[in-house]
Parts: C-alpha cells; sequence; structure tokens
C-alpha cells in the first residue's frame, strides 16, 4: 500500500526502491542462473555428512539400539534431545508466518518463505529420532489406531507420546499445506518467465493454473488467514504436548507444571536464533541486503530478547520452586544440575541462554549481522544442552541412588545427531535453488511501504538473457476459448 | 456466437483501484482483476462479497473435533476398555491434545480443499494469464454487451484512467 501520508515513525521495508518487475527479477534470479561454486561446495559437504548419518543410521537400525550410550537408567537422552531440539527449531518459521501474519507485521514477507520452508526441514529432521528410536523402525505404523488384527489391540490415548505422534503429524501436514499455499501465487510467476520446456511444464503443474484473478486473490487470503488462524494455536500445542512428555511423569525435574510455557518460549527463542543464522547467510550470499534488512535483523532480535527472557524467567522458577516445595527430591534435582556431574552442561546453558541474549539490548550488537551471527550460534548451543540438561540430569540420578548412573552419548548418536545437520542444509540448498526464497507477491504489496508514490527506482544489473527485464507491451493471449481480435497500443 | 472482452493494462495500483471503480460506476460489466499481488481495496472496487469458506472451515473444524473424541471414546470405552490401577476409561483430560490436533487438522485440510475447489486451481488446468500479470501488470477485463460503440467507450474510458495499454478478445460463447 502506498502512503499518502508519510509518517516520520515509518521506515521502508524494502530499503532500496524497486520496480514491481525489478523485484520479480530478483527474487527469481537465482533459480534461474546455474548455481555458483559456492553453492556446490556447501551442497557437496551437505551431501557427505547426510550420506554419512544415513549410512549410521542404517548400522544402527541393523544392529540395535544397543548401539547407543543408554543404560537402565537413562533410557531417554540423544534421540529425544534431539527431537525437542529439532521441533524447536521449527517453530520461529510458523512463529513468523502465522502470528506475526495475525499481527499484521508487514515486516515478516521477506523471511516468511524461508522460515517455513525451514520449519518444515526442522520437523523432518525431528521426526526422524522418535522413528529411530523405536528399535524396530518398520513397524512405526502401530502407532496409527487402525482396526486391527490384534484383537483389534488400539494405541493408548492416555499417553502424551501418542499426543506427540498427533501434534508432530498434524504441525507438519499444516506447515506443508500453509508454504505450498502461500507458493502458488509466486510458481505461476516463475511459470510464467520460464521459457517452454521442462520448468515451464513443471510450474504449470505446480502453480494448478494460478492466473491472478482477484476474484481468486480474495479467497486466498482468506483461506491464508484461516490457516495463520489456525497455525498460531497449533505451533504452542505442539511445544506444549512435547513439554508434557516430561511434565506427565514423576520424575524430579520433570514433573513441573512450568513446562508448556517454558518449552514454548523456548522453542520460538531457538528458533528465531537458527532464522537469524540461516538468513545472515542468505541475504549476503544473494545479495538481498535490501530486501532482508538490518531492520528484519533487528526486529528478531528483539524477539529473542523477549523469549529469552521468558527462558531466564523459566529456570529462575525453576529453581525457587524446588526449594521452596520443600520436596527433597526435587531440591536435590536442581542442586545435582547445577552443581553434580554435568553441571558443565548446565552452566553452558545458563551462559548461552540467560547471559549471551543480554547482549542484544545494545543497539550495535543488534544491528551488526556478524555479532547477530554468532549469537544466535551461541544461543542455539545452549537451546540444545537446555534440552540435554532436562532430559539426562534428571534421569540420572532419581529416587534410588543404587540405580544412579551417568550417560555419555557413543559415536552413532554423535553421527546421527550431526547427520540431520546435513538433511536440513541439503534440503535448504536444494530450495534455494528450486522456489522463490521470499515471497514475490507479498514483498510486492509491501513496496510501497512508507514511500512517497512514483520514486524512481534504481538501477538494476541488467541481465540480457532474461527476456522479462525488458518491458514490451502485452503480447497476443493463447487462452483456450480467447481469440485475439484487435490490439491498440496506447502510448505510456 | 463469440463475445467480445476488452482489457486494459495498468502499471500502478492506484490506477488500477481507480479503473475498477470507474468501470462499475459507468454501468460496464467488469468481468474480472488481474493482479500480480492481493490489492487492498480492490475487494470495495470490484463489490466482491466476503468469501464463505470461513463456514467450511468450521464445520471442517467440528467435524474434525467430533471424530476425533468419538474415535478416542469408542476405543477406549467401547472396544478396548484397560482396567489401569482402577482409572475411569473415559479419560475425558487426556483426550483434548488429540482432540484438538485432529480439529485443525481437519479445519486446515478442507478449507484448503474447499479454496481450490472453488477457485478452480487445480494441477493440470489449461488456464494462462494474462501478459505480465504475474509479474508487473494490472489488468482489467470488461465484458461489454455489444461488441460497438459500447466497448469502444470502456476503452476510452480505461485509457482515460490511466490504462497503459489496451486489448480485445474474443471470447466463445
Amino acid at each position: 500500500m502506498s502512503q499518502q501520508h508519510l509518517s516520520p515513525l515509518r521506515v521502508p521495508l524494502v530499503t532500496e526502491a524497486r520496480t514491481l518487475g525489478q523485484l520479480t527479477e530478483e527474487i527469481c534470479a537465482p533459480m534461474e542462473r546455474a548455481p555458483t561454486w559456492k553453492w556446490w561446495a556447501a551442497f557437496a559437504i551437505a551431501v557427505s555428512i547426510l550420506g554419512t548419518g544415513a549410512g549410521i543410521v542404517a548400522y544402527q537400525i541393523g544392529t540395535g539400539i544397543g548401539v547407543w550410550g543408554l543404560n537402565k537408567t537413562v533410557g531417554w537422552a540423544f534421540d529425544i534431545t534431539n527431537f525437542v531440539f529439532w521441533v524447536g527449531i521449527g517453530h520461529a518459521g510458523t512463529l513468523i508466518s502465522a502470528i506475526l501474519f495475525l499481527f499484521r507485521q508487514k515486516w515478516r514477507t521477506s523471511i516468511n518463505r524461508a522460515a517455513e520452508a525451514m520449519t518444515l526441514f526442522a520437523v523432518m529432521c525431528a521426526a526422524l529420532f522418535p522413528v529411530i528410536h523405536m528399535g524396530r523402525p518398520w513397524l512405526a505404523f502401530w502407532v496409527l489406531p487402525y482396526p486391527n488384527s490384534r484383537g483389534s489391540l488400539w494405541v493408548n490415548f492416555r499417553s502424551p507420546l501418542l499426543w506427540d505422534v498427533f501434534a508432530i503429524s498434524t504441525y507438519f501436514t499444516i506447515s506443508a499445506v500453509f508454504w505450498y499455499v502461500g507458493l502458488i501465487p509466486d510458481l505461476a510467476t516463475v511459470r510464467d518467465r520460464a521459457k517452454a520446456g521442462l520448468r515451464k511444464a513443471i510450474f504449470r503443474v505446480l502453480s494448478l493454473g494460478w492466473t491472478g484473478s482477484h476474484r481468486t486473490w480474495s479467497r486466498y487470503e482468506t483461506v491464508y488467514m484461516l490457516l495463520a488462524g489456525l497455525a498460531a494455536p497449533l505451533v504452542l500445542s505442539v511445544h506444549t504436548i512435547v513439554s508434557m512428555d516430561f511434565a506427565t511423569s514423576v520424575i524430579p525435574g520433570w514433573h513441573t507444571t512450568i513446562f508448556p510455557p517454558y518449552f514454548v518460549a523456548g522453542a520460538v527463542f531457538s528458533g528465531f536464533a537458527m532464522v537469524l543464522t540461516l538468513m545472515i547467510i542468505t541475504r549476503v550470499v544473494l545479495g538481498y541486503e535490501h530486501l532482508i534488512t538490518i531492520r528484519h535483523l533487528e526486529n528478531m532480535t528483539k524477539v529473542i530478547i523477549v523469549t529469552g527472557g521468558i527462558v531466564s524467567l523459566a529456570y529462575g522458577t525453576e529453581v525457587f520452586i524446588a526449594w521452596y516445595s520443600g520436596n527433597p527430591y526435587e531440591r536435590f534435582a536442581f542442586l545435582n544440575r547445577a552443581f553434580g556431574p554435568y553441571a558443565w552442561a548446565y552452566w553452558t546453558m545458563v551462559t548461552c541462554n540467560v547471559v549471551s541474549p543480554h547482549l542484544f539490548w545494545f543497539k550495535k550488537v543488534r544491528t551488526s549481522p556478524a555479532a547477530i551471527f554468532v549469537l544466535s550460534l551461541v544461543i542455539n548451543v545452549g537451546m540444545w544442552f537446555e534440552r540435554f540438561v532436562i532430559i539426562v540430569t534428571s534421569l540420572h540420578r532419581d529416587f534410588l541412588p543404587s540405580s544412579w548412573s551417568m550417560y555419555t552419548p557413543t559415536m552413532v548418536e554423535v553421527g546421527t545427531f550431526i547427520g540431520t545437520f546435513g538433511l536440513f542444509f541439503t534440503l535448504f540448498l536444494l530450495f534455494v535453488r528450486v522456489l522463490p526464497i521470499i515471497s514475490i507477491g507479498e514483498v510486492k504489496s509491501v513496496l510501497g511501504f512508507a514511500r512517497p508514490p512514483g520514486e524512481a527506482p534504481a538501477a538494476l544489473p541488467r541481465r540480457p538473457e532474461h527476456p522479462a527485464s525488458e518491458s514490451p507491451a502485452p503480447e497476443p493471449l493463447a487462452v483456450p476459448g480467447l481469440a485475439l481480435a484487435s490490439r491498440k497500443d496506447v502510448p505510456v | 456466437m463469440s463475445a467480445p472482452v476488452l482489457v486494459g493494462y495498468f502499471d500502478s495500483e492506484e490506477k488500477v483501484l481507480d479503473a475498477t471503480r470507474a468501470v462499475r460506476e459507468a454501468g460496464y460489466t467488469l468481468d474480472d482483476v488481474y493482479t500480480p499481488y492481493a490489492v487492498h481495496g480492490l475487494d470495495d472496487a470490484m463489490g466482491l462479497k466476503p468469501s464463505r469458506l470461513t463456514w467450511v472451515c468450521f464445520g471442517a473444524g467440528l467435524l474434525g473435533c467430533t471424530l476425533a473424541m468419538s474415535l478416542q471414546l469408542y476405543t477406549s470405552v467401547v472396544s478396548w476398555p484397560l482396567n489401569v490401577g482402577g482409572k475411569p476409561f473415559n479419560s475425558f483430560p487426556a483426550f483434548i491434545p488429540v482432540t484438538f490436533e485432529l480439529t485443525v487438522l481437519f479445519a486446515g485440510l478442507f478449507s484448503v480443499a474447499a479454496f481450490l475447489v472453488r477457485a478452480k486451481l487445480f494441477p493440470g488446468s489449461r488456464r494462462r494469464a494474462l501478459p505480465r500479470v504475474t509479474d508487473d501488470r494490472f489488468a482489467i477485463t470488461v465484458a461489454p454487451r455489444d461488441a460497438g460503440p459500447e466497448l469502444a467507450a470502456a476503452e476510452e474510458l480505461l485509457v482515460r484512467h490511466g490504462a497503459v495499454a489496451t486489448s480485445r478478445m474474443e471470447v466463445a460463447s
């Protein structure tokens, strides 16, 4: 929307003046040129890690879960830690795409597509862990409630682990649909730019015959809002249910009512850190500094300050309640976290999650991509350790001192975890190559935001191989049922 | 028998909004407006009613909720009641999470399906977009009642409201 009355408080979202055509050109360019050597190098590394991870997973499925470092006391460790970590990473994408949409935050337009893609890939990585940890993943369908010949033995609907199955699968499905619906208009744009051939054929199928008709746009906006409205409570419910895997048990350190909001805040915290990590690389490599601006990064760091604050408060509350409850087991669990054999993990978590986000109070740090990048990695490490601390330190010394033990991950577990990073980055790199990573239609709609109408666009480096960069008069149509009678070009 | 259709191309959302209003005020039959992004205010300018898809969403949500609750009650109370420490078979609070998830799943999937059906979007669709409307052009299609003077008048009106180009098409009716 172009603003007739420009408020000095409003800053343009796209920091360089661009025409609509130039925007299309810029966002479609990475898909239409051959990949650079940098992309190939990154892709080669990601695929090798993925391949190694796949080999390790094949080995542990062939051999059995005995290759993990679990024991009778610590029956859950790396698998669930990584599962919760990856699901958490995924939550920022839905928060950006759905919750910011409902709050009418226009700055989401440049980052929502990539963040949603990240959500899908992160949930795929997450879903691997529960499936692998079943030990017999080919029987994974047993978690579905279908009439069977085992006396019609149904699944246990009272189990949080089953709630997880429903939550994660619903979350993945709705995220995928939301992402695809958002993509349809852009797929049509790519289709119309493509020369005849395989690319055009593929995008013709994918874009479902989108013509840009406003009657369709109007319905599309409605559906998009409905999906956002559904995804917003969904994203909160998913991590709530993940936290209930722990909170509904009786283990000291797990048996807490604060878990659901605490986990959701932690998920958004780590998710935004991962979005920042990826966006900072992407904007530099693809030259999108004027689309994914410093202001976008700054806004995300502000979300990190808030969620980091909530997480810190939750840590404090847990410790306080452990003391205040007077429950000796609960007290011991928290003393053991802070001063026991895993104290190094606990203090790593506190340093990364409680201390480091406060650097974002300084505008210099908030507006420096290099500093944000480093801090986002620090926060990701911290959030991984948070899950590890919650899971392992609570389990390894529970009620009976006779069953206390220690847990150390084996190379297989570490390899599987690193392998999921390979999967995540492989998928992300492919996504950057084959789909528009910024929502073209949505950025176009905020192009005029806080800009005087008719501002002269900046010149773009012209790439003559792109026919769309010229501006021809409308061509004759080849629409079934439409035949061009005459055309009259009016001088512009 | 074929009916003439007039297409006017515009290069900014303000002009297309203005021209859309003008076409309707002049009493021509506005066929549709094609835009590269969702232009706010066009619904009013075209006189479109709010979409009824929200009702589909609501109904599907109710259906998902009912099915989920019924399935859980049937499996836990009727089909295979398991006595676990004397706890009630109908452990209603524990059924809420799955019920919620399935409500959202049904509502989401049905809404999108209804949208695709209603907007006639499907893989393999043969429809083509007008030139450049998925890039940087806005187009208004007008279907006057006769191919003669009225068409020319409508064309003149579009140009007056800032059309950068116009074209006439024959639509087999």
